[in-house]
Formats: structure tokens, sequence, C-alpha cells
């Protein structure tokens, strides 16, 4: 049958219809005008119209991140591509799958700084998994199919496809995406066996194993999430998870001990340090969570298992490296842990709980209760997630100590209800995250945990809130600073506070309105829980504006440069523990 | 494990846009070292190019290079040429030398020990072209120094494993 000549607009529609995809988050302008005309005419996918083209990308992340798929951008050429990259930039550090369009001016005129041109392909060759500028619409649907299993396959990330005018004008054939392999990129999704019955041995002769999950597990599924959970239940080994992997074991579980690293728990991190076989599965090793590296885990054999051989040995050596899918490989494990039958050394496991236990006695999260003239923001986060506990909330986060708090204190019981920027700290991720996370899941509560400096950096988005009719919740935690930034100043700079206080901060509750959302003001405890509720029961968008007391620092925290032995629990802790000077050059 | 080494290595890559533009950008940006690095296509049908590097590092960010380069989603194979077994790298260099009386002779003479042919010749400059390993061509153009060096072009080392065995 030949196949009937397209637009090349129309192929980029039916490319991403077959691909199933079913949202596209984007902005228009005169570089993608023949995309935009072809979407008027069809209604099989459906267009949201951000405000920034950043916004787009972080919906796109908070869609994808929220429900194990692929996120769809269509930008233009120029400033919609160059507004896009920290979006893209974030999603290739957090390993969120995405697909970005973006327009392009003609190929006749690429190189003549034509009107709205933007290098795009080598601007963003940095920030993304894969690019492709498309010069010949014969190329083009099997570039869009190429893109879609580059940004899903293997290590997920964003793919960059640049679009030039003519080439959506060009008449053209569709193909369908094909069964065949692609030539080059294949990663190894079946772990070598001969590693996994190494794994299984060490495991079975540790006295002090320790769990390390990352957001490898979520990026695998939930399927894997659920062997991890089955098999650290049946192991009966500790676990911590990373900020990414919050949810890939349930947190109620026992065997969880909070999350690791800097703003981790304090049991967390003296496991880490204490343990004898460190496991870690799709975690890489991020300084946040490592602190000093030559002081890390220095007891420890380690295993590593990650589906990037690029994530092994990069900051930290480890002693087995098992390259394949997480799901896949903790399956073959607990195959090979089954058929070893080897009695797990009881007295020792027992040995090791009862330290976890005595650190955990320490109660790190613990904070001041007595004050009853200010909120705690952590009091705020707690009354959150036991307003919404049963309501199977999703959570996304700004950038600073609220997102810490949101760690610590939200409780996630499964994957894909955790939406943060963790790899590229980006202020402004929140709220677009929650538009794309409403987006996909419409019935559900959708939670942006902000502060009041990160909210203002996409607060545009609340007119995109707007006119989807959007419920998205935004709780701000209002210190009036730049809480984190506010708090490294008083640890590394002598509480000399340059430029992190908020001056003339807008009133949120007007902002609501201007928006038509909800909006109340709250900062006297008593009222908290009511605030909370009215959030909750509003129909529609909500901003509750939390003040907080301005002061409160976050910990547990190892300060930049020190080890896991060295956390700081509280304030009390900060003058005993001056910071490093090869502390200090860190970020 | 913190010892410097140098090592070899051959990528086989899509002959595409771009392409050098991302193994390039993955170097500067990653901050390793690059000696040389040369790229020629070496298969018109299936549009392959072949990359020999030669590049500089701990063990630990050897490997790490080797990781990086065989994500890039165009790249089909990295071979470590210096740790699979036996090689032979080769390199060419143009050199430049000017000059008149003695030290013209003693160019002369010395390209000869050394095999290097003459390529352009007028009475008061040769261009020498020279094949061998960098080490050789490097004391070579050391020699012409004196003597009167003008300029040289290299074309980086490009390697290939000994015996039968394929890429
Ligand atoms: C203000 C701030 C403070 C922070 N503090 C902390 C902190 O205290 N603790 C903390 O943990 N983080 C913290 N972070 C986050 C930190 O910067 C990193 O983003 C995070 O630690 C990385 O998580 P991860 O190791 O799970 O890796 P991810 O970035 O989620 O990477 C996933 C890993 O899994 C692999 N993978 C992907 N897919 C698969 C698969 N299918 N199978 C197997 N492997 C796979 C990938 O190759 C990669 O190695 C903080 C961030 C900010 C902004
Ligand atoms: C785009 C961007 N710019 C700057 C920073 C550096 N930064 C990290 S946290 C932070 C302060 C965030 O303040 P706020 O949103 O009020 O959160 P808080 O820490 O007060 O809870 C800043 C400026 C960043 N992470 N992202
Ligand atoms: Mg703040």
């Amino acid at each position: 049958m030949p196949a009937e000549a397209m637009s090349g607009a129309e192929i980029v529609l039916k490319a991403l219809v077959d691909q199933g995809v079913e949202v596209i988050f984007g902005y228009p302008g005169g570089a993608v005008l023949p995309i935009y005309d072809a979407l008027f005419k069809q209604n099989a996918l459906r267009h949201i119209l951000v405000r920034h083209e950043q916004g787009a990308v972080h919906a796109a992340e908070g869609y994808a991140r929220s429900t194990g798929r692929v996120g769809t951008v269509l930008v233009t050429s120029g400033p919609g591509a160059t507004n896009a990259v920290t979006g893209l930039t974030d999603a290739l550090m957090d390993s969120v799958p995405v697909v970005c369009l973006t327009g392009q001016v003609p190929t006749h005129l690429i190189g003549n700084d034509a009107f709205q041109e933007a290098d795009t392909t080598g601007i963003t060759r940095p920030c993304t998994k894969h690019n492709y500028l498309v010069r010949d619409v014969r190329d083009l649907a099997r570039v869009l199919h190429e893109a879609f299993y580059v940004a899903k396959s293997g290590r997920p990330g964003p793919v960059v496809v640049d679009l030039p005018k003519d080439v959506l004008f060009a008449s053209g054939s569709y193909s369908p995406p094909s069964a065949g392999q692609h030539k080059s990129y294949r990663p190894q999704l079946d772990p070598d066996p001969d590693k996994i019955a190494e794994a299984a041995a060490l495991i079975g002769s540790a006295k002090r194993p320790l769990f390390y999950g990352g957001g490898g597990l979520v990026n695998s599924g939930a399927e894997a999430c659920a062997r991890f959970t089955e098999l650290v239940r049946g192991l009966d080994i500790p676990c911590t998870l990373t900020l990414m992997g919050l949810g890939a074991l349930p947190a109620s579980d026992p065997h969880f001990l909070g999350m690791v690293g800097m703003h981790g728990t304090y049991e967390a991190n003296m496991a880490m340090h204490d343990c004898d076989l460190l496991i870690a599965v799709g975690s890489r090793f991020d300084d946040r969570v490592t602190g000093r590296l030559n002081a890390f885990s220095p007891h420890s054999k380690k295993i590593h298992f990650d589906i990037d051989p690029s994530s092994i040995n990069k900051n930290v050596h480890v002693d087995l490296a098992v390259v394949g899918d997480a799901g896949v490989a903790l399956a073959k494990l607990g195959d090979a842990l089954r058929a070893a039958e080897r009695p797990l050394d009881g007295g020792a496991r027992e040995e090791w709980w009862r330290r976890i236990d005595e650190w955990r006695r320490r109660d790190c999260l613990r904070y001041d209760k007595s004050r009853r003239d200010v909120i705690k923001p952590q009091y705020a986060i707690e009354r959150l997630y036991a307003a919404c506990r049963e309501r199977d909330a999703y959570i996304t986060t700004e950038v600073g100590q609220h997102q810490m708090w949101a760690a610590q204190f939200f409780k996630f019981e499964k994957p894909y209800h955790w939406m943060t920027s963790g790899g590229l700290g980006t202020m402004g991720y929140g709220l677009p995250a929650a538009v794309g996370v409403q987006v996909a899941h419409p019935e559900a509560l959708v939670i942006d945990i902000a502060g009041e400096a990160s909210i203002l950096m996409n607060i545009q988005e609340l007119s995109t809130v707007a006119q989807y009719r959007l419920p998205v919740k935004v709780f701000i935690l209002n210190n009036q600073y730049m809480g984190m930034v506010r708090q490294w100043q008083e640890l590394l700079h002598g509480g000399r506070y340059s430029e992190s206080y908020t001056a003339a901060l807008p009133d949120f509750v007007k902002l609501a309105d201007a928006f038509g959302a909800f909006g109340r003001r709250v900062s006297d405890p008593a009222d908290l829980d009511a605030a909370i509720g009215e959030m909750l029961a509003a129909p529609r968008a909500a901003i509750v504006d939390v003040a907080v007391d301005p002061t409160e620092n976050c910990f547990p925290m190892i300060p930049s440069g020190a080890a896991h032995n060295e956390m700081l629990l509280g304030p009390q802790d900060e003058a005993k523990k001056p910071v490093s000077e090869e502390g200090m050059v860190l970020v | 494990m913190n010892g410097i080494e140098r090592h070899t290595i051959a990528v086989l890559v899509d002959n595409e846009p771009g392409i050098l533009a991302r193994v390039v950008g993955l170097f500067s940006g990653r901050g390793y070292n690059i000696e040389s690095l040369t790229v020629a296509e070496v298969d018109r049908v299936g549009h392959l190019s072949r990359i020999s590097l030669v590049t500089s590092g701990t063990r630990m960010v050897i490997e790490q290079i080797k990781a990086q380069l065989d994500r890039l989603v165009p790249v089909h194979k990295v071979h470590d040429l210096t740790d699979e077994g036996p090689f032979v790298e080769r390199e060419m260099a143009l050199i430049k030398v000017a000059g008149r009386g003695e030290s013209r002779i003693e160019s002369l003479r010395l390209a000869d020990i050394f095999r290097a042919r003459v390529i352009d010749s007028t009475n008061e400059s040769f261009v020498f072209e020279m094949t061998g390993s960098s080490d050789k061509l490097n004391a070579f153009i050391a020699l012409m120094e004196p003597l009167g060096l003008v300029e040289v072009s290299r074309t980086g080392v490009v390697a290939i494993s000994r015996g039968p065995g394929r890429f």
C-alpha cells in the first residue's frame, strides 16, 4: 500500500499519536505554526498552553515522573528553544524521559542569523541525552520514533528534535514505528548472571548490609519498586533511599531508615558509614549523598546495580558492578538468593538492628514544638501530611529548605507520587510540574510544596492552572528568606545575609484571587489545620501562604566536606563543628 | 589506582553532522584530556567513521571516558586499544625547514636517517613527510629545531590492533 503524502507537520502529529502521546505541553511561535495548524484540525492530541517554555518542560517532567511515560513538549525556534534549556537540563540530571520538539528557521536560512534563529542542537547538545536536526522530510517519521525510543530506553532523558519550518511544510510519507533494533543505541537490560551470583554471595555473607535505593528504581517502574520492597523485607535488611528514590520502598516500612545524605536522617547516614555491605540500586553516589569522599562508608564492600555504566565508579569505587535494568536484576537476584538458601548470619543481623535502633532513638528530625506563637515549617508539613495521607496525594516541590522538609516529613508509600528537582535543583520546578501531574491525573490531589522565593520563578503558570481549571494546590512555607541560602550564610559566612531576604513579597492571597484561585494566609499555629482543610476542600486551585518561623534551619545536615558521622543535628552543633576550609569551596 | 595512564581509544561512530562536536564537547565539558584526535569515514556504505583518540588520566577517569563515549547515541563501539592487547599506532607529520648551507645539508642527512621523505623543496627550504610513532616524530622535530624549523602539521595518532581480529 503506497503511503499517502502528508505534510511534515501532519507526519509529526501522526508519529506522536503512534507513540502513544496524548498530551503536549507547548507554546506557539512562527517556526512551529504549521504544527499548530495541524493541531487545530485534529483531536487525538491535547495541547496544554503553558505561559513560559521552561514551564512546558517541567510540566512534561511532572507528567512523565507521575506516569512512567514520556512527556512531550512543543516550542518555537530561538527564544522558545532557549527558554526550554533549563527544563531540559533538569530532565537530564534527573533522568526524566522527555521529547521536546523545537521549531527552526527553514533549512536554507540556517546559519544566517535569521530571525529567531538559535543553534538549538548546538545549545542543547550538552543538556540532552541526544538531539536531532531534521533536514529532510523523508527522515522525519523515523527520527521522531527514534527520539521516543532514545528518551525512554536505558537511562531515560530528554531528547530534542529540531524541525526547520520548510520541513514542516514539505510533503512526505509517513512510516510507522519499526520493531527493528536501533543501529547503535542498545542499552544492556539483562545483567550478567555471574555478577548476580556474586551479589547473592556477598549479601549472604554480610553482617551489616544496607540497601541504598535511588531514582533508578522509579525509572525502572512500579514493578521494580515492588520487587525491591519484597527483597528488603525478605532479607530483613535496612534500607535508605535518596531524594529521588523516595516512594520506592513504602516509608511506613520498618526497614526504612529515612532519606540518606546531606539532609538525610541520622540513622540512614550512620548506617551508611558503618555498614559492611552497601547495596546501591539505581542510585548514583551523588555528592549530596556521599559527603566527603575519602570518608564515605569506609568499612563496606559495595555493590552497584545500575543501567548506565557511566554511573559506575564515577565518584566511588565499587567492588561489584551489575549493569542492567533494576527490575530485571532484582528479579534475578531474588531467584539466586532463594536458590542459595544460605542461612543469613542471624546473630550479626540482630546486633546490626540493635545499633540502628539506637541511632533511631536520637530522633534526629525532632524540632522545637514548644512555641505556640509561630508555625514551625516542619509542623506545617506534618499537618499537611496528616490531612492528606488517605488521599493518595501527588507532591511536587520547589527547591530549598521546604523541599528538604517535605522529603523528611511527608511519607511516600508508592513511587510516582513525588516530583522534585534533585540533580539541578531548579527553583521554579514545582508549580509547572504540578500542572503536568494534574493533567495526567485530573481527579487526584496534587500539591506543590513551595518556598516564597521559588514560587515566584514560574508563578505565571497560575494562568495555565486557571485556563484548564486544574485544582492544583500550592502550599507555601513562607519564611521570607531564601531559607536554604540563609542557612548556608549562617553556617559559612558569619550570618551575613547578603541578598537572601526577599523584600516586597506579593500578597499571595490577592495573587491567588487574580488567577481565580482560592487563597488564604495563615500565621497562627491554631489556624493551620483549618487552612489546610479549606485548601483541600476547595474544588479549584488554591494557594495557602503559611507564615513560618523565618529563622528555622534544616537538620540534620552534613556540611560540605564533612563525613556522615560528622552530622550537625541541630543549632547547638553549628558552633561546635565549624566547616572546614575544603568544605567552604564545595557547593 | 591514582597513576596517570595514557590510552589510545578507537571509536566507531555514525558519520553524521555533529558527531565530532558531541565527542569533543564531552571531553571539554567533563574536563577530560585530549592529546590527539583524528576522525575520518572508514565505511562509505554504512556511513561509519572511526575516531582515534589519545587521552590520559587515572584508571577511574579512563573508564569514565569510555563509558561516557559509549553512551552517546551514535556511537557503535568503543575499544581501548591500550587495554585490549597489541596494537600499532602511527602518526604523520609534514615538517617545513628553511635554511642554506650546512644546516640545509644536515637536515637532509637526518631526514634520511629518520626515513622522512622530501615532498617539496626550494633553494632555501624543504618539506619533509614523515610517518611513525609520535615519539619518533617528536625526536625528529626536535632535531630540526636548530636547523631552521618553520612549521609543523601533524595528523594525530591513528591506531589499529595487531593480528587478524577486527573491531
Ligand atoms: C537542596 C537540595 C538538597 C539535596 N539533598 C539531598 C540529600 O540530602 N539526600 C539525597 O539523597 N539527595 C539530595 N539531593 C538530591 C541530589 O542532588 C541528587 O539528585 C540525588 O541524590 C540523586 O539521586 P539518585 O542517586 O537516586 O540518582 P538519580 O539522579 O535518580 O539517578 C538514577 C540512577 O539510576 C540509574 N538508572 C536509571 N534507570 C535505571 C533502571 N531502569 N535500572 C537501574 N538503574 C537505573 C541511572 O543510571 C542513575 O545512575 C538534594 C538536592 C537539592 C536540590
Ligand atoms: C534557579 C535557581 N536559582 C538559584 C538557586 C539557589 N538556591 C537554592 S535554594 C534557594 C532559596 C530558595 O528559597 P525559597 O524558595 O524561599 O525556599 P526556602 O529555602 O526558603 O524554603 C536558592 C536561591 C536555585 N536552586 N535555583
Ligand atoms: Mg523561603
